[in-house]
């Protein structure tokens, strides 16, 4: 089929619901257009897995600060800015020897924006959703992540109201690494728990 | 999830390639963040909105329809909170269609361009192929 002729602008159907629904709301007063372009902005590019790696770091290093994430992972990680816009709580759950903790939501998607950014695709999907509690250690297996028999792994179920940071166990060889060297070791996947901590280079 | 998926996820740390596919996905997410920090729904309520779309049978398992869950979720949540109307959303979303249909490649598309629905539509079968518009 040839494209000689005049091409005029297409609104795919969602883009179009889209921008009517945006319509709608900013007539409402309900929502500022100006507003939207921030967050998408903040979203796209400021809040990620770092600000999560940053906390886990800090609590490699501080033996205070890993008490207080513990007790009170809210306050904890607040404590470095990072709040919550949904009001949400969160949980740190800690990786031991003997213990894997691995995070999912099986309702939808809930997910700790605020220390992770938005979820990668393979979060939100149905596979990983229902797989992680049924068979956790074959979803681990895909992710190439295979853990001694004996290491027990706990699945949380996020919800709405409260989400789980995989604080995961400090890589062996890095006892003088400075917090933000040892930032760099904390992948995504590593506080999802479908990964670990990366090992020194 | 196949080996294949869970590979490419693994490989694209730490960053994101990309949250979004496209702009609306954006869009349709910032509009739920905003409308639940000026009150008009609770994230539980929200939650529960999307996972009633999410868990319908039929979802990809690559997860590439998310954001459309996503925004047939916030319709709804809307809807239900007589905030906006599916009718009122499909007019002007048509609307929009017509406008940028109308509006020249590279312009910026304004609701102000569009036309208007064809006039003496006679019947459904008229609407597609034809040079009208």
């Amino acid at each position: 089929m040839s494209h000689d002729h005049n091409h005029d602008n297409e609104l795919d159907p969602f883009a179009a619901r889209v921008r009517a629904l945006e319509t709608i709301l900013t007539q409402k007063g309900l929502i500022d257009p100006a507003a939207i372009d921030v967050i998408v902005d903040t979203y796209e590019t400021k809040i990620g897995p770092r600000n999560g790696a940053k906390v886990v770091a800090k609590a490699w290093v501080e033996p205070d600060f890993a008490v207080l994430l513990i007790r009170d992972a809210t306050a904890a990680i607040g404590s470095l800015g990072y709040t919550g816009r949904q009001g949400e709580h969160m949980q740190a759950v800690f990786n031991t020897a003997d213990t894997h903790n691995l995070v999912v939501c099986t309702l939808c998607s809930c997910y700790p924006w605020s220390v992770l950014g938005l979820p990668p695709v393979w979060y939100k999907a149905p596979p990983y959703r229902s797989r992680a509690v049924i068979d956790p250690r074959g979803v681990l297996g895909e992710f190439g992540l295979t853990l001694p028999a004996t290491t027990k792994i706990r699945v949380w179920d996020s919800t709405a109201e409260l989400r789980y940071l995989v604080v995961p166990m400090r890589p062996k060889g890095t006892d003088s690494w400075s917090e933000e060297r040892l930032a760099d070791l904390v992948t995504r996947d590593a506080m999802i728990g479908t990964g670990l901590a990366r090992e020194p280079a | 999830m196949s080996r294949r998926e869970a590979k490419s996820a693994t490989a694209t740390l730490p960053a994101d390639a990309q949250v979004f596919a496209e702009p609306w996905q954006a869009e349709a997410f910032a509009m739920t963040v905003a409308l639940h920090d000026s009150g008009v729904f609770s994230w539980s309520e929200w939650a529960d909105a999307l996972s009633a779309e999410v868990k319908q049978p039929g979802a990809a398992s690559d997860g590439h329809d998310y954001y459309e869950h996503w925004l047939a979720a916030l319709e709804n949540l809307l809807s239900a909170k007589g905030v906006a109307g599916k009718r009122e959303i499909d007019a002007l979303a048509a609307a929009w269609e017509r406008a940028a249909h109308a509006t020249p490649h590279g312009k910026p598309i304004l609701l102000e361009n569009d036309p208007g629905p064809a006039e003496g539509r006679g019947g459904p079968t008229e609407g597609r192929g034809g040079t009208a518009g």
